[in-house]
C-alpha cells in the first residue's frame, strides 16, 4: 500500500496506509504503552494506556485501533496524556494487589514498568482489595485473579492464535474474570480447570502475574536466572527457546524456558515441550558416572579414563581383528549437526564401517535426491507465515510441528491465505482450511499419483465419506494456485515421495517440506548418519568431495540389518549415540549378547540397559553447536545448562578416537593442520596441501584451537557438505537460515529400491520420544489429559467461525 | 419435531428454537433470546440447558456461560415459585423503594437473590423497571404491582401464598 506521512511529536515519520498508529510509532522508535494490544491478535482497545491527542480530533485516541492517515499530527507524550494514562493506572491498581516483590512477574511486568513510568503507584481507592485464592487451571497454567488487568489478550491468543478457544471473559465491570472451560461445577474436583494443548502462550501474552507458569512459579526471579537463547530439542520446527539458568552445586540447572525475546524463527511462538519440557535435564535419575559391565555381569562405576581407555581398546582390537565391517554404529536425532557429522566420519575413518544408521523419521534422502539440480524449491519455517497458498499432505502439524500449525493459522488468520489439506485423518487445522480431501486410510500413495496427473489413482482415495468429484475439485483448486508451499507429513516415502516430487517440480512457484519428529532429524540425514550415503546425499562410490575420507564404496547395514548381524553373531561391536533403538524397534535384548554395546545417554534406556559400557552424555541444552530443522533452516545452539560428570557427545567421539591411536588432527581439523605447506596448493604438486588450511585462509578463517571445539567440525561441513555454504555471521548472530541439499542430480542412487526405513515418532502433545518419559512436567501433563475424557475440541465451531 | 435428539425442552419450546436460529445472519444471534426462553421454561439455566444451547448454535459451552454471566437477569440456581423483584432506582427509591424491600426481606426472611426454604418466593433487588409513574414498584415473574405501600405487599404475598393470582396491572409480558 501507498505510504503515507505524519508527524508524531514533531518527527515527521512514514508509514504504509492502513498502519495502526502504534504500530507506526513503534517502527520509528516512538515508544507507546498498551497493555491489551497485541500484533496480530484482533484489536481490543480494551485497557486505555495507548491513548494519544491527534489534531482536529476531540478527546484522546486510541493508537492501538487507529489507521495512520496522511498528514496526521501526533502528540504521544504530554502532560495531558500522563495524566490520562496515570488515571488508567490508578483505575488498574485499585483492585490489583501490591505484590510485587513476590510475584513471578516482578521486573517482568508491564504494569510494574507503567507504574514506575507514570508514578501511580498511590491509589485514591480506599475500598478493600476484591481478594481471591490462586487456581490451578492445569499442571502448568496457574491464574491469580486479583492481579488480572483484563487486558484480554490470554482470551485472544488461545481462541485466535491457537484455535483452542478454552479461556473466556465472564461476569462483568468490576467482577469481570477470565474463566477457563472447565467450570468448577463440571470438575470432578470441584476446582476450575482449563481443557486445552497447555501450549502456554496465555502465560506469554500476559502483562503482569496474573496467569502464571506451573514449572517456574516462586522459584526464582528474572533477574536472578542467566538467560541463554538455544534450540528446543523436541519436534522438527527447532524454536528458539531461552533458558533461565541458575547454578547450582553440581552445574547449572535450568529453571524455565521462554520465548524471552521472540527473535527466533518462531517469532512469537512457543508449545509447551519447548516452554515446559526441558526439566529432563535436571532429573534425579541421570547418569553422571561413566558404568563398565565386570565380568561378574555388574555395572560398575569407574573414572573416565579407565572407561574410555576400556572402550578405545576394545573398539581396536575388534576392528582390527574382526574388521569395520563387524561394527554398527547408531546416530540420533537430538545431537548437533557436528556431532552427527563427527561421528558419522569417526565410523567411517576410524572404524573403517559404513554400518551407521539413525532412528529415520521423515525419508530425507528421498526428499534430496527428487529435487536434485533444482534451486528455490525447498521451503523455510519462515514460509509458512506469508505464502499465499499452503497445501498439507499427510501429516498432523498441531501435534507434530505446533510452529508451522501456528504460522499456518496465524498467515489465514491475518494474511487470508489459502490452505487445502489432504489426509486420512480430521486434523485440527482442517478449521483453517479452504478446502479439506478426506482420503481413505494407507492411500497416501495413490494420493501422490492422482496429484500427479493419474487419474486411475482416484479409486483408491475414494471411501464413503468423499467421493471422486471431491478429489477433482480438490486437485483443480491446487492447480489453479499461482504459488504454492507443500508440506509433506512422513507418509510420504521412497517411491511416492519421489513421484509426487518429480511432478510438483515442473510447475512453477511450488516450494516443499518434508516434516520429521525431533531438532535434529533433517540435520542428521543431511550429515550422513545413513549407511548409503555421505553428508549432503553424495553417493559412497565414484565422488570427490569425501575422497580424504578413503571410505569403503560398499553400502553399510542399516539400522535394522545391524541387529539381524548381531543376532546371528556377526557384529562385534555396537556404538550406540543418543538413540533408543531397542525399545523405538522392539529388538529382541538377547540379540546383542555377544556384542559389545557402547552407549551415551543421558538415562538408563532399555539401550543403556544392555551396554557393555554407558557413557553419561550431555543433552542439547548443555552443548554448542548448530541443528537443521525439518525445512532446512540452520540455528545455532548454544550451552545453558551444566551437570558435573557428563560430557558432549562431541568430546566423548573424540576421546574415543584418541583412545584407538586415531590421527586426531584427520578426524577434527584443529591447529596449524596436518600439512602447513600452503605454497603446495597449486599444480602437480596440489594433493599434497591440506586443503581445510587452503579452504579456511581462503574463507578469513583461522583454524580452531582444540580438537573438542565443534567448530573445527563446522568448518569442514562447510567445506564439504553439499549444501552447507553457510553465513557465519547469520549463524552466531542467532538468526536462521535456510539451506537446501545441493545434491548432484547425475549422481546414480535408486529411491524406487531403497528400503523403507522411517519410523514416525507418533508423539502426542505431551509425549516426546524416549527422552520425554524423563521429563517430570510433560509426564504431569499426560497424567492430566487422562483424567478427562477427550472433549472433542477439534470437533466444534465456535465464536470465531 | 425438534432439530435435536433428546431435547431437554417441551416440544414448543424445541420448536421454536429451531426457528430461532434460522431468523438471524448467524446463528448465534439467537443466544440471548434462546436463554431467555429457556430460563421461563426450565427456571433457570442449568448446565443441561448450556450443553444444549450451544448445541444448537455451534458455541462452545464456554461461550454461552461468558454470556450468561453478563446478564444479571439470568440465573444459574432456580428461584422461587414466585420471583419478587423490587426496584430500587431513583422514583421508587424516592417514594420509599427500599422500604419496600427491606420489608420483603423482614417478611420472607431471605435477602438479595434469596429463596425462602419452602421455594415458593425468592426476592431480587433490581434496576428500573419502567413504571416511574405508579411507583414504588415490584414486579413478581412477569406481572407488575405498583403503588405500593408495606400493608400491600403483605396482602399480596399472602394472595399469592394461597394461590390467588392477583393480576392486577394484567399484562403478562412473556
Amino acid at each position: 500500500m501507498a505510504d503515507v506521512t505524519l508527524t508524531v511529536d514533531g518527527k515527521k515519520i512514514t508509514a504504509p496506509a492502513g498502519t495502526l498508529l502504534l504500530e507506526a510509532c513503534k517502527s520509528a522508535g516512538i515508544e507507546i504503552p498498551a497493555f491489551c494490544y497485541y500484533p496480530g491478535l484482533s484489536l481490543q482497545a480494551a485497557c486505555r494506556m495507548c491513548v494519544v491527542r491527534i489534531e482536529k480530533m476531540p478527546k484522546l485516541q486510541t493508537a492501538c485501533t487507529t489507521p495512520v492517515t496522511e498528514g496526521m499530527v501526533v502528540t504521544s507524550e504530554s502532560p495531558e496524556i500522563a495524566q490520562a494514562r496515570k488515571a488508567t493506572l490508578q483505575l488498574l491498581l485499585g483492585n490489583h494487589p501490591l505484590d510485587c516483590p513476590v510475584c513471578d512477574a516482578g521486573g517482568e511486568c508491564e504494569l510494574q514498568d507503567m507504574t514506575f513510568k507514570y508514578g501511580a503507584a498511590d491509589s485514591f481507592y480506599a475500598e478493600p482489595k476484591n481478594h481471591r485464592e490462586e487456581q490451578k487451571w492445569s499442571p502448568v497454567v496457574y491464574f491469580d485473579r486479583p492481579r488480572c488487568i483484563l487486558c484480554y489478550r490470554c482470551v485472544r491468543m488461545c481462541g485466535e492464535g491457537m484455535d483452542v478457544f478454552a479461556l473466556g471473559i465472564q461476569n462483568r465491570g468490576s467482577s469481570s474474570v477470565i474463566a477457563p472451560n472447565v467450570p468448577a461445577q463440571m470438575s470432578p474436583d470441584d476446582l476450575a480447570h482449563v481443557d486445552c494443548e497447555q501450549c502456554g502462550m496465555c502465560i506469554d501474552a500476559c502483562p503482569v502475574g496474573a496467569l502464571t507458569s506451573g514449572t517456574y512459579r516462586y522459584k526464582t526471579r528474572p533477574w536472578e536466572m542467566n538467560h541463554v537463547s538455544t534450540i528446543c530439542t523436541h519436534c522438527g520446527d527447532g524454536c528458539k527457546t531461552t533458558l533461565g539458568v541458575r547454578s547450582t552445586t553440581d552445574g547449572s540447572e535450568i529453571v524455565r524456558g521462554d520465548n524471552r525475546d521472540k527473535s527466533g524463527i518462531n517469532v512469537d511462538f512457543l508449545c509447551n515441550k519447548g516452554r515446559y519440557a526441558f526439566d529432563f535435564a535436571n532429573n534425579e535419575d541421570r547418569i553422571t558416572q561413566p558404568l563398565v559391565r565386570q565380568p561378574n555381569g555388574e555395572m560398575e562405576p569407574v573414572s573416565w579414563e579407565v572407561a574410555l581407555d576400556h572402550v578405545g581398546k576394545r573398539f581396536r582390537e575388534l576392528r582390527d581383528t574382526r574388521g569395520g565391517k563387524s561394527i554398527g554404529v547408531i546416530g540420533s536425532n537430538r545431537t548437533t549437526n557436528e556431532e552427527a557429522y563427527l561421528l558419522q566420519k569417526f565410523a567411517r575413518t576410524v572404524l573403517g564401517t559404513n554400518n551407521i544408521d539413525h532412528h529415520r523419521t521423515a525419508d530425507y534422502v528421498a526428499f534430496a535426491r527428487a529435487l536434485a539440480g533444482t534451486t528455490d524449491r525447498t521451503a523455510s519455517l519462515n514460509d509458512t507465515l506469508t505464502a499465499p497458498a499452503i497445501m498439507i499432505l499427510g501429516g498432523d502439524p498441531t501435534i507434530q510441528a505446533p510452529a508451522t500449525a501456528w504460522n499456518i493459522r496465524t498467515n489465514v488468520r491475518n494474511n487470508r491465505a489459502r490452505l487445502y489439506i489432504a489426509n486420512s485423518a480430521e486434523i485440527k487445522l482442517r478449521r483453517q482450511a479452504k478446502a479439506f480431501a478426506h482420503i481413505a486410510p494407507f492411500s497416501y500413495g495413490a494420493l501422490a499419483s492422482f496429484l500427479a496427473g493419474d487419474d486411475s489413482a482416484v479409486d483408491a482415495l475414494t471411501h464413503s465419506g468423499a467421493d471422486a468429484s471431491s478429489f477433482h475439485d480438490f486437485r483443480k483448486a491446487i492447480r489453479a494456485e499461482e504459488s504454492l508451499l507443500v508440506l509433506l507429513g512422513s507418509e510420504f516415502r521412497g517411491a511416492d515421495l519421489q513421484r509426487l516430487l518429480a511432478f510438483g517440480k515442473t510447475l512453477p512457484n511450488r516450494k516443499f517440506a518434508l516434516i520429521s519428529d525431533y531438532v535434529n532429524s533433517r540435520g542428521a540425514a543431511d550429515m550422513g548418519l545413513l549407511p548409503d550415503l555421505l553428508p549432503g546425499y553424495t553417493p559412497l562410490a565414484g565422488n570427490t568431495t569425501f575422497a580424504e575420507y578413503n571410505t569403503p564404496t560398499a553400502p553399510g547395514l542399516d539400522l535394522l540389518e545391524m541387529f539381524e548381524a548381531a543376532g546371528s553373531g556377526e557384529l562385534s561391536a555396537l556404538y550406540v549415540v543418543g538413540s533408543n533403538p531397542i525399545s523405538r524397534y522392539g529388538v529382541d535384548p538377547a540379540s546383542l549378547k555377544d556384542t559389545f554395546v557402547v552407549v551415551q545417554d543421558m538415562f538408563l534406556t532399555e539401550t543403556a540397559a544392555l551396554a557393555d559400557v554407558i557413557l553419561p552424555a550431555a543433552n542439547l541444552y548443555e552443548k554448542s553447536g548448530s541443528v537443521t530443522n525439518s525445512y532446512g533452516d540452520l540455528q545455532l545452539v548454544n550451552k545453558a545448562g551444566d551437570r558435573a560428570g557428563v560430557r558432549t557427545d562431541f568430546e566423548l567421539i573424540v576421546r574415543i578416537a584418541d583412545k584407538m591411536d586415531a590421527n586426531m588432527k584427520a578426524l577434527v581439523p584443529f591447529g596449524k593442520g596436518t600439512r602447513a605447506d600452503m605454497g603446495q596448493s597449486r599444480g602437480a604438486q596440489s594433493g599434497e596441501a591440506d586443503r581445510h588450511a587452503v579452504w579456511l585462509s581462503a574463507n578469513n578463517m583461522e583454524p580452531k584451537l582444540s580438537p573438542f571445539d565443534p567448530f573445527a567440525i563446522l568448518d569442514e561441513i562447510q567445506r564439504l557438505v553439499p549444501g552447507y555454504n553457510l553465513l557465519r555471521l547469520q549463524l552466531l548472530s542467532g538468526n536462521a537460515q535456510h539451506l537446501q541439499p545441493a545434491v548432484n542430480a547425475n549422481d546414480l542412487v535408486q529411491i524406487g529400491n531403497r528400503r523403507d526405513l522411517v519410523l514416525p515418532a507418533n508423539d502426542t502433545l505431551f509425549t516426546s520420544g524416549t527422552l520425554g518419559r524423563y521429563s517430570a512436567m510433560l509426564s504431569d501433563l499426560q497424567h492430566n489429559e487422562s483424567l478427562r475424557p477427550p472433549t472433542g475440541l477439534t470437533q466444534i465451531q465456535t465464536a470465531a467461525d | 419435531m425438534s432439530e435435536i435428539a433428546n431435547t431437554i425442552f417441551s416440544p414448543e419450546t424445541a420448536a421454536r428454537f429451531d426457528h430461532l436460529v434460522t431468523i438471524y445472519p448467524l446463528k448465534r444471534s439467537a443466544l440471548v433470546p434462546m436463554l431467555l426462553y429457556a430460563q421461563d421454561e426450565i427456571g433457570y439455566i442449568s448446565d443441561a440447558v448450556i450443553a444444549e444451547i450451544a448445541q444448537r448454535i455451534d458455541l462452545l459451552e464456554l461461550d454461552v456461560r461468558n454470556v450468561l454471566s453478563y446478564y444479571s437477569m439470568l440465573r444459574t440456581k432456580p428461584a422461587g415459585k414466585y420471583n419478587v423483584q423490587v426496584c430500587t432506582n431513583i422514583s421508587c427509591m424516592l417514594r420509599g423503594g427500599y422500604e419496600i424491600l427491606d420489608h420483603c426481606k423482614h417478611k420472607l426472611g431471605i435477602g438479595h437473590k434469596g429463596t425462602t426454604p419452602d421455594g415458593v418466593f425468592s426476592l431480587e433487588e433490581v434496576e428500573c423497571i419502567g413504571a416511574c409513574c405508579w411507583a414504588p414498584a415490584i414486579q413478581i415473574n412477569y406481572d407488575f404491582h405498583d403503588d405500593l405501600t408495606t400493608e400491600k405487599v403483605d396482602v399480596l404475598f399472602q394472595m399469592y401464598r394461597d394461590g390467588l393470582s392477583p393480576n392486577t396491572t394484567g399484562k403478562d409480558v412473556k
